[in-house]
């Protein structure tokens, strides 16, 4: 028997019921409300008062109405059909649900109960195995789907029998496992696991070592995100966040990108849906939509599903990664998840901390980000959880809580600046501000000069340090004057201008741009770092401007072009004139 | 204490806590956000604890006694909607101002959101006639975006103005504090282009109570979206002014002793101003709702909490201000946006669009440098000069808000000012576009 209350204040979506009976905190529950059943989340227990969040309406809701406890926190349903899929934050599958509006109350199947699956088997009869390890294999789109020990089996099991090849359905059995009472389990192609507790089947979580490629200038080159790495984006409004997360999600070299639109605008998850299914994914050839699943929890739907929509992500991530494949999970944005937790601690009259936030939201924070990262599965191979959240912060000061609590848990900051965005210096992350841990970490350098020669590095350090010099130029040049300041300011001042035009700033809008492999980074590199290194002629200061701006164009072309085309290869001896015009040999 | 008339209505005469917007008393079998009458006045369950409801008056609890009536309803907020609508005023409870009755369907307004999968991706270019928005912002059907304005920008006539000539199939008018004067000055431009038919209006003037002012976006939005998804129409909502909406927000939550957040903003304000944005659509049958509405800022802050959580919410801002060059108000091309104008702009409109935007607003940034330059006392170079001087035709030709041509005539005559002002190379267009486009 479940337990049963009975609702006895209500005030938005906070929900007070009051129970005799065993409940447990973050447990689920369902309000009766006319002949619809409202989800909730309990937040506390006070002695027979419990609280509740309701992740739907409560409009019309009176207290009297009856509740009925779950007896599980909030879970997710895992097994084949989750890719290129669209969901809301509590997994329901929004292709499902039927209307043009969306119906209160309304649940929808996330996978398909009646879909064949082709099943290939993995493990043998008399195999020793435990939580996570991989009974069979389906074909899912391109990914060899694992079909897994369910996450709950604690200890180990005997492999007492698994399925034949063969087309199932994902609640037929696939497998049954003995434990080590002799009692029998079956297991079928689906399981459920809760989206608070982190996935932990696994051996091992190194600190990341290989590089996750995305195509993007300004991560690749100049602040490089790892495999299993961590990351943020914050910035004020229209600076640039979206565009980058989509240019991620369409580039990075993941096995599958999961996409969490938390509390953000409906019309950019339209224009994914609408765009992805005809872009093709430039590693399998495939459409990008095979290898994406977006969970979508837009800023008109439910408040309190924001949440749930990060935690649904992250969990639909730890299943495909202790597949061993490699994931990207992008969150969009995070700051409308720690709004979410500020409403309902307020309605709580919760003693607040900084700007109204909840106490423990850099606990909270920290924690989420903590799910990320590489790991060895108890067989050997290795899976993999990049993730990257854009932050909103309050008037684009970066001097607010969840700035700052993210700083403290993500390795990798992509400041966006305010005046580049305006300057349509796009991406416009700060090239100073930003940095990436990993360009630290001495595995990663490594890595690095061995897959992009052995100067990468220090060819990477050197444009940073030409960009930071430029800066300092040009506040001298601003006060001094152009002809208060010595002609090598202004060459010092435009060097800085070649890596910022030619290497940070990318066009995400054009075809060729857009994607950048490390080959052509590379190449593009070497190319800077040559006319860095060189030495200019000039007779004033007023020749200085026209000519780097006529180099910069010249670069730009290069950029736009289809490497080592022969238009490329074109720009590049129009280049090379240019540069002998002036260059003092 | 408790006596039934009607089925649903239950009258109550006992109140045991007033504040200056709220009334709490005993009753029971009542549903959150339900409405009663408290008084006379009209009111919204707000909080229910055990048999305590609190109840916010939209009027205000002035001279409310405590043993006035309370009468439940039974209903959340509604509207009347039907075909009836076009052509009339209401106040912000959905009542025609200009008396009568209204025959319609009765729905509640707030209702839920468009389901993202069912939405269709905006495509239709709008023309506004105003360059600064057509050729540097340009709108698209299905989009939400404000104008940011201070107080004494001539916002609303340029909404109007915009409103009028968009070719919307109805347009929906929600006054939030309106001027008595700006409404009448609303009704006689829609009267004079004849419009009259296309519009509705729900009306909260700065005459009434400010708390009234939170139903008027729900009441229009309900209105459009039953033209919208019901009738299949392309519907433009007007909203003017976000700013005074999100202050009775914070009144409210102040009242209750909700712990504010910055700017005294109630900690809900992004959701609350989403859930409106939020109902601007796109439908796939051809049925839109488009939303302008106006956030006025004090000194141009952006960084207010109202403007801030606008801008993260809506797609894009068009941001006006008086240029003193010329003496016109304009629409700011550095700080102005539009999400949603790459979906049109060189597919709708000509090819070149694209590329003659971005060349003038770079012109115009070098322009703003060489100003500073002067003003900082530095000699100006040759270019310096010419940039100053194209800045000053551009805005007056294309960026004020009193400009009203076709796309095609602001792109000639950005290429009209290109020609007098700066070589081909210069200016940085594609060779193709200088090829086919440059004036000679
Ligand atoms: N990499 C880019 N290339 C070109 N334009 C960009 C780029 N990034 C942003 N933009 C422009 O800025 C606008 C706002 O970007 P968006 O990512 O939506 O901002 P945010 O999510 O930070 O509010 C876009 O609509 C686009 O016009
Ligand atoms: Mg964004």
């Amino acid at each position: 028997m479940n337990t049963i209350g009975k609702v006895t204040g209500i005030i938005a979506n906070l929900v007070i019921v009051e129970t005799q009976d065993r409940v447990a905190q973050n447990e689920i529950c369902f309000i009766k409300h006319d002949n619809t059943r409202l989800m909730a989340e309990v937040i506390k227990i006070m002695g027979q008062k419990v609280y509740t969040q309701v992740f739907e309406s409560t409009r019309g809701l009176k207290v009297g109405s009856e509740v009925e406890f779950a007896g599980h926190m909030l879970e997710v349903t895992l097994g084949p059909g989750l890719l290129s899929k669209n969901f809301d934050g509590l997994q329901n599958d929004l292709d499902k649900m039927t209307g043009i509006f969306l119906k209160r109350g309304e649940y929808t199947d996330p996978l398909e109960s009646d879909k064949e699956y082709e099943f290939t088997p993995i493990a043998k009869k008399g195999d020793t195995v435990a939580a996570g390890d991989w009974l069979g294999e389906v074909k899912e789109n391109w990914i060899g789907h694992k079909i897994m020990v369910p996450f709950v089996f604690e200890g180990e099991y005997t492999v007492k029998s698994v399925t034949d090849a063969g087309k199932y359905k994902i609640e037929d059995t696939m497998a049954v496992l003995t434990d080590k009472d002799g009692k029998e389990h079956k297991v079928t192609m689906i399981q459920k696991w809760p989206v608070k507790v982190p996935i932990k089947a696994f051996k091992e979580k190194p600190r990341p070592f290989k590089v996750l490629e995305t195509g993007v200038r300004v991560f690749d080159t100049l602040n490089p995100m790892a495999e299993g790495g961590t990351g943020f984006i914050p910035g004020p409004f229209g600076s640039g966040k979206t565009v980058l997360q989509h240019a991620l999600s369409k580039q990075a070299e993941a096995d599958l990108v999961v996409i969490a639109a938390c509390g953000e605008r409906a019309n950019e998850v339209v224009e994914i849906f609408t765009e992805f299914p005809e872009l093709d994914d430039p590693r399998t050839g495939r459409k990008l939509m095979e290898r994406t699943t977006i969970i979508a929890n837009t800023s008109n739907m439910p408040v309190a599903a924001r949440e749930a929509s990060v935690y649904t992500a992250m969990t639909i991530s730890e299943y495909y990664r202790s597949m061993g494949l490699k994931v990207l999970l992008l969150a969009d944005s995070t700051s409308r998840w720690a709004q979410a937790l500020r409403e309902m601690s307020n309605r709580m009259e919760e003693l607040p901390g900084p700007d109204g936030f909840p106490m423990d939201l850099p606990a909270i924070i920290s924690n989420f980000y903590s799910r990320a990262g590489y790991v060895y599965l108890n067989n050997g191979e290795t899976g993999s959880i990049t993730f990257i959240g854009t932050v909103s912060p309050a008037g684009g000061n970066l001097k607010e809580p969840v700035t700052e609590s993210t700083k403290k848990a993500a390795r990798c900051f992509y400041a966006l600046s305010q005046q580049r965005a305006d300057s349509k210096r796009y991406p416009a992350i700060d090239p100073i501000e930003s940095y990436s841990k990993y360009l630290e970490y001495p595995e990663i350098v490594e890595y690095l000069n061995k897959q992009n020669g052995e100067d990468w590095t220090k060819n990477v350090w050197f444009i940073k340090d030409a960009l930071l010099r430029s800066k300092e130029v040009y506040e001298q040049i601003n006060i001094l004057g152009d002809d208060g300041v010595p002609l090598d300011y202004h060459i010092t001042y435009w060097k800085g201008e070649v890596v910022d035009f030619v290497i940070s700033q990318q066009d995400a809008f054009d075809k060729i741009d857009q994607r950048s492999d490390f080959t052509r980074q590379r190449y593009m590199l070497e190319k800077v770092v040559d006319v860095l290194k060189s030495d200019f002629k000039f007779e004033s200061f007023e020749e200085v401007n026209p000519y780097f701006k006529k180099l910069i164009n010249q670069y730009k072309q290069m950029n736009y072009s289809e490497f080592e085309s022969e238009e490329f290869k074109k720009n590049e001896k129009e280049l090379e004139v240019i540069i002998q015009e002036r260059k003092v040999a | 204490m408790e006596k039934d008339t009607k089925a649903f209505q239950r009258i109550y005469t006992k109140l045991f806590q007033l504040t200056k917007a709220t009334v709490s008393l005993q009753a029971s079998g009542i549903g959150n956000e339900e409405l009663a009458i408290v008084d006379g006045r009209l009111a919204q369950v707000v909080k229910i604890m055990g048999d305590i409801v609190t109840l916010q008056v939209f009027a205000g609890t002035e001279g409310i006694a405590n043993d006035a009536e309370v009468i439940f309803t039974g209903k959340a907020p509604t509207l009347k909607v039907g075909e009836d609508l076009a052509g009339r005023f209401f106040n912000a409870y959905g009542e025609p101002i200009d008396g009568g009755e209204i025959m319609g369907e009765e729905r509640e307004i707030g209702g839920p959101s468009v389901n993202p999968v069912r939405r269709k991706q905006p495509s239709e270019f709008i023309a506004t006639g105003i360059a600064g928005i057509d050729l540097n912002n340009a709108l698209v059907t299905g989009q939400k975006i404000p104008f940011f304005a201070d107080p004494d920008q001539p916002y609303n006539q340029v909404m109007a103005n915009v409103a009028l000539r968009a070719e919307a199939d109805k347009i929906i008018l929600g006054g939030i504090g309106l001027t008595n004067d700006d409404y009448l000055y609303f009704k006689r431009v829609f009267d004079d282009a004849g419009a009259l038919d296309r519009i509705v209006g729900f009306i909260n003037t700065t005459e009434n109570p400010p708390v009234e002012r939170l139903l008027v976006p729900d009441m229009a939005l309900s209105a459009a979206e039953y033209y919208a998804s019901e009738k299949g129409q392309k519907v433009l909502v007007l909203l003017t002014d976000l700013t005074l909406y999100a202050d009775a927000l914070s009144i409210v939550s102040n009242r209750m002793d909700q712990i504010p957040s910055k700017d005294s903003m109630p900690g809900s304000l992004y959701s609350d101003l989403a859930r409106l944005y939020e109902k601007a659509v796109q439908f796939p049958d051809g049925g839109s709702i488009t939303i302008i509405a106006v956030t006025t800022l004090s000194s141009g802050d952006i960084t207010h909490a109202i403007p801030d959580n606008t801008g993260y919410i809506t797609e894009g801002q068009l941001f006006l201000r008086k240029d003193s060059d010329i003496g016109k108000v304009i629409v700011d091309p550095f700080r102005s946006l539009s999400r949603l104008k790459q979906l049109v702009i060189g597919k709708r409109t000509r090819e070149d669009h694209p590329q003659v935007m971005n060349a003038a607003v770079r012109l115009y940034a070098d322009a703003a440098n060489a100003k500073t330059k002067l003003e900082n006392g530095f000699d100006l170079t040759d270019y310096d000069e010419r940039t100053l001087d194209f800045a000053k035709a551009y805005s007056e030709k294309l960026l004020a808000i009193d400009v009203n041509i076709e796309v095609d005539a602001m792109l000639e005559t950005a290429y009209d000012l290109f020609g007098k002002h700066f070589t081909p190379v210069e200016v940085g267009l594609k060779k193709e576009f200088v090829e086919k486009y440059w004036k000679k």
